[in-house]
C-alpha cells in the first residue's frame, strides 16, 4: 500500500460554500489534494461530494471561499478552464462519441491540421498510439469507440485527459459500471499516473475499493466536512460512522401494525447484469424497505416485479399465484401500483391536468362504449385531492405547474384511484419539501393500516429505518442481507450496501 | 387564480382565429369578388379534402408522430376505387373497399411503429412510397375517369346549397372533436404524446392506441381520395403528391405542437381553412401559383414563430 504521502500541495481547497436556493450543499469545506496521491471522497448521497467536485472542475461557480492551484489562488470559471488550468474530470457518464475511433475523441477539438485545413491523421494516430502506450493499455486507436467495453472507453478518456496534459484528475464513481477485472486494470492505470506525478481525486462509495486505491480519504456528510483521515490510520467501521452520523434525526410517524399474509413473493429473479438471484416477501399490512447505493439494482428489481422491463428468470407470485404477466398493464390489473423515481419522466403526464393524471390508469373503470363519464372522473378526482390534500387550483390545473410534493401526492392519487393494493414506492420523497415528506409517510401508514403492502425503495437511510417493518440491503445485482426494524441502525445497513 | 395553461391554449386558438380573419379582412378590401357567399363556400368546397386529411394528422401529431403517407394513401384508395367501380363493383361496396385499403395502409403504419419501432418518420416515408407505387402499378400510370351520376352525387349534391364534400368535412370535424375530448382513445392519445413511457406505466396499451391512430390517418386519406375523385370524376394515381405538408402545416398553423402532447381539433380546421383562404384569394388576385407557395411557407413560419415566443413567456 501507498502509505508514503508526498508533501507537495497541488490544488487547495479553503472555506468553499456553495448556496442552492433553499440548500447549502457546501458548509465552509477545506480540502487539499498532494501531488501524485489518490484522494479520495467519500459520503451518501447528497453529501456534498458532487458540489464540490463540480466546483473544482469549473462546472458551477463556488458561492464562497478560495480555491488555489500550485500555490495560486485561481478562479476556475467553465469546465474548459479547468482543463486548460490542468484540472480534467471523468464523469460516469462517458463523453465519447461512439461513433468516432479512440484517436479521434482523444484529440476532439484539437486536431492538427495541414495548410488545406484537413485534418493530419498519421499525427493523430501516433500521438494516440504514444499516449496509450504510456498507460500500458493495448487499444487499436482506429476501432471506433462503440465496440470497447466501459472499462476501455474509460480508458480512453484518461488518454485523453493526458493528452491535454492534466495533472489533476477526478473520477466520479469510475468502477460502478466496471467487473472485477476492470477494475484491476484501472486501479493499475491509475497506480501508473500517480507515479508520474498525477493527482486523482475519487469518488466512490465502496469502501473496500478504498482501502485498495486511495492514499486519504475525506468524509462530507450534510455538506460539511466530517474529516480527513490517512488510509492505513482508519478503519471501515471508523468511515461508516463518519459517513452516516446525523446530527439532527428526522421524525416518522412510525406505525406498529401485525403483518398479515403473504401478498407478493419473489423467487430468484435475476436478470443479466442488472438482478441477480433475489427473492423476497411482502405482506399485508407491511412496509418493506429496500436500500442500497445507487446503481446496485434497486430500481430495476422494481421494474421488474412491475414488468417495465423483462427478467431472464426467477418466479414472481401474487397472493399465491404464480404470475406470468408481460406488461404493466396487466400487473396493474392484479393491484400493483409503482410511484417511479423519476415522477416527471415516467410518472407524470406533465401536459395534462391533475384530475386526467389521477384517472389515468383507472379510465376504463368509469366510461362506457369508450366513452369517459365526466362527471364521475371527476368526483373520483376531487375525492383524492382532498382526501391527500394536493394543492392546486381545481382538478383541472396542469400538473406542470405544481410543486413537487403535490405532483408526488397526483402520482400516488393515481393507484389510489385504481386502488392497488401493493405500492412500490422509488424513491418516494426525493426533492419534495419536509411538509410533504411527512404527508407522504402518513399516507403509506394509513395504507398500511388498511391492509396494503408497500415496498419502499429509498437512499435515505433515516427515512427506511424510520418507516419500514424490514429492510433488505441490495450490493452490486444482489440481496446483501436484510434487518428488521427493531435491529436496523445505519451503520448495520450501510456495512451490507457498501460490501463490507 | 387561474390556470395559466389553459388560458394559454385558449388564446393560441384565439391568435389563429384572429389570423383567419385578418386574412379574410385582407382579401375582402382587395378583391371585390372573395367576400360573395359563392366564393366562400367554394373556399370550404376547396378546403374539405386538406381539412379532411389533417384531421388525421392532428391525431398522429397529438402523440408526438407523423405521417407523410397520406397524399399516397390517398390516391391509392382513389385508384382503388375507380377501378372497383369500372370492372362493376355498387357505388357503396366499392367505396367500402377504398376506405378499407386506406385503413390497411394506416395500420401497417401503425403495426410498424409500434410493433417494428420504427421512427414514424421513416414508417410513413416509406408507406408514402410503396402506395404511391401501388397506385401507379394498378392503373399502369393513367388516371381512370368517367364515373355514373350517382357516384359523382357525392360532390355535386348539396344541402341549402352547402355542398356534400363540406358536410362530410364538417361531420368529421365534429365527430373528430368528441373522440379527441370524450373518449378513452382521446385521452390516452394526449397522455402519450405527453409522456409515452409515463403512459405505459400507468397501464395504457400505448401500442394499440398508437396503431389506431395510424389507422385513422389512412382512413381519412382514404375518405379524402373518395371525395376528390367524386369532384374531379377521375382518379389519378399521381394526385395528392406533397399533401402532407399541406395537412402538417394546417395542424400546425392551428397550434398543435409537434412535440405531441397538445392540439385541438378546431385549431387544425382553422388551419386548414386559413390556408384554403390564403389559396383562393392570391387566385382572385392573379398571384403567381410560384409566389403562392412563398407565401404559404412564410405563414407556417410566422405561425409557429408567434407559438414559441407565446410559449418562451409563460416560461
Amino acid at each position: 500500500m501507498n502509505s508514503k504521502i508526498p508533501d507537495n500541495i497541488v490544488l487547495k481547497v479553503s472555506k468553499v460554500c456553495k448556496r442552492f436556493p433553499g440548500v447549502k450543499a457546501l458548509d465552509n469545506v477545506d480540502f487539499e489534494l498532494r501531488e501524485g496521491e489518490v484522494h479520495v471522497l467519500l459520503g451518501e448521497n447528497g453529501a456534498g461530494k458532487s458540489t464540490l467536485v463540480k466546483i473544482i472542475s469549473g462546472a458551477i461557480p463556488l458561492s464562497g471561499g478560495v480555491i488555489s492551484l500550485f500555490e495560486n489562488e485561481v478562479v476556475i470559471k467553465s469546465p474548459k478552464h479547468a482543463q486548460e488550468m490542468g484540472i480534467a474530470t471523468i464523469y460516469q457518464e462517458l463523453n465519447l462519441i461512439p461513433s468516432l475511433s479512440a484517436s479521434e475523441n482523444i484529440f476532439l477539438g484539437r486536431e492538427t491540421t495541414n495548410r488545406f485545413g484537413l485534418i493530419k491523421k498519421i499525427n493523430l494516430l501516433s500521438s494516440s498510439r504514444r499516449i496509450l502506450e504510456d498507460l500500458g493499455l493495448e487499444i487499436d486507436c482506429q476501432v471506433q469507440v462503440k465496440n470497447f467495453g466501459i472499462a476501455q472507453q474509460q480508458m480512453i478518456e484518461v488518454a485523453k485527459a493526458l493528452s491535454m496534459n492534466a495533472r489533476i484528475l477526478i473520477m466520479d464513481e469510475p468502477t460502478s459500471a466496471l467487473s472485477e477485472t476492470e477494475i484491476q486494470l484501472l486501479f493499475k492505470t491509475i497506480r501508473r499516473l500517480t507515479k508520474k506525478g498525477v493527482s486523482v481525486i475519487y469518488i466512490s462509495h465502496r469502501l473496500n475499493e478504498l482501502f485498495e486505491i486511495g492514499d486519504r480519504v475525506t468524509v462530507l456528510r450534510d455538506g460539511k466536512l466530517i474529516g480527513t483521515k490517512r488510509i492505513v490510520e482508519t478503519t471501515k467501521d471508523e468511515l461508516i460512522k463518519m459517513m452516516v452520523n446525523r446530527d439532527l434525526r428526522e421524525h416518522y410517524p412510525k406505525l406498529k401494525t401485525d403483518s398479515g399474509k403473504e401478498v407478493l413473493r419473489v423467487e430468484k429473479l435475476s436478470s443479466k447484469g442488472k438482478l441477480k438471484n433475489i427473492s423476497f416477501v411482502v405482506n399485508e399490512c407491511e412496509i418493506l424497505g429496500i436500500a442500497g447505493l445507487l446503481g446496485s439494482g434497486r430500481t430495476e428489481l422494481a421494474r421488474a416485479v412491475f414488468a417495465a422491463d423483462k427478467f431472464d428468470s426467477g418466479k414472481i407470485f401474487i397472493r399465491g399465484k404464480l404470475q406470468t404477466l408481460k406488461s404493466p398493464r396487466a400487473v396493474i390489473k392484479n393491484g400493483i401500483g409503482f410511484v417511479t423515481e423519476d415522477r416527471k419522466a415516467q410518472g407524470l403526464i406533465l401536459s395534462l391536468s391533475v384530475k386526467e393524471n389521477i384517472t389515468l390508469s383507472s379510465l376504463k373503470s368509469f366510461s362506457k362504449f369508450g366513452f369517459i363519464n365526466f362527471k364521475k372522473e371527476k368526483e373520483k378526482a376531487d375525492r383524492f385531492i382532498n382526501e391527500i390534500k394536493i394543492k392546486a387550483i381545481n382538478a383541472d390545473q396542469i400538473v406542470y405547474y405544481l410543486s413537487g410534493g403535490n405532483q408526488q401526492k397526483v402520482a400516488l392519487a393515481k393507484w389510489l384511484c385504481m386502488e392497488s393494493n401493493v405500492l412500490i414506492f422509488d424513491e418516494p420523497t426525493r426533492g419534495i419539501d419536509i411538509g410533504s415528506k411527512i404527508e407522504i409517510y402518513s399516507l403509506m401508514n394509513r395504507l398500511k393500516s388498511e391492509g396494503a403492502a408497500i415496498i419502499m425503495i429509498s437512499s435515505e437511510l433515516p427515512e427506511l429505518i424510520g418507516m419500514c417493518d424490514r429492510i433488505i440491503v441490495m450490493h452490486r445485482h444482489q440481496i446483501a442481507g436484510e434487518v428488521s426494524s427493531s435491529e436496523a441502525t445505519q451503520e448495520t445497513i450501510m456495512r451490507y450496501a457498501v460490501g463490507a | 387564480m387561474i390556470n395559466k395553461n389553459q388560458i394559454l391554449q385558449n388564446s393560441r386558438q384565439l391568435g389563429t382565429l384572429i389570423g383567419l380573419f385578418i386574412v379574410i379582412l385582407i382579401f375582402w378590401l382587395l378583391s371585390p369578388y372573395f367576400f360573395s357567399t359563392s366564393n366562400l363556400v367554394n373556399i370550404l368546397l376547396q378546403s374539405s379534402i386538406n381539412a379532411i386529411i389533417a384531421v388525421g394528422m392532428t391525431y398522429v401529431i397529438i402523440t408526438a408522430g407523423i405521417d407523410l403517407s397520406v397524399g399516397s394513401i390517398m390516391a391509392f384508395s382513389a385508384v382503388i376505387l375507380a377501378s372497383a367501380m369500372q370492372s362493376g363493383i355498387g357505388v357503396p361496396i366499392a367505396i367500402l373497399i377504398s376506405l378499407i385499403v386506406g385503413t390497411l395502409c394506416g395500420l401497417s403504419n401503425g403495426l410498424l411503429i409500434s410493433y417494428g419501432m420504427l421512427p414514424p418518420f421513416i414508417a410513413t416515408l416509406g408507406m408514402m412510397s410503396i402506395a404511391r407505387g401501388a397506385a401507379l402499378l394498378v392503373t399502369q400510370g393513367k388516371p381512370i375517369s368517367g364515373f355514373s351520376p350517382e357516384f359523382r352525387f357525392l360532390a355535386t349534391g348539396e344541402i341549402l346549397s352547402i355542398p356534400f364534400p363540406v358536410i362530410l368535412m364538417i361531420i368529421i370535424y365534429i365527430a373528430a372533436h368528441i373522440i379527441l375530448k370524450k373518449t378513452l382513445l382521446g385521452r390516452y392519445t394526449y397522455a402519450i404524446g405527453g409522456n409515452e413511457e409515463a403512459s405505459h406505466l400507468s397501464g395504457i396499451n400505448t401500442k394499440i392506441i398508437k396503431t389506431t391512430v395510424y389507422g385513422i390517418s389512412g382512413l381519412l386519406s382514404g375518405f379524402a381520395g373518395v371525395i376528390l375523385t367524386a369532384r374531379l370524376n377521375s382518379a389519378q394515381p399521381i394526385a395528392g403528391i406533397m399533401y402532407e405538408l399541406d395537412a402538417i402545416a394546417a395542424v400546425v398553423i392551428g397550434g398543435t405542437s409537434l412535440l405531441g402532447g397538445e392540439g385541438k381539433i378546431s385549431g387544425t380546421l382553422i388551419g386548414a381553412l386559413i390556408m384554403g383562404v390564403l389559396r383562393n384569394g392570391l387566385n382572385l388576385l392573379g398571384v403567381s401559383s410560384f409566389v403562392q407557395q412563398i407565401v404559404i411557407g412564410v405563414v407556417i413560419i410566422i405561425a409557429v414563430l408567434v407559438d414559441m415566443i407565446l410559449k418562451k413567456r409563460k416560461k
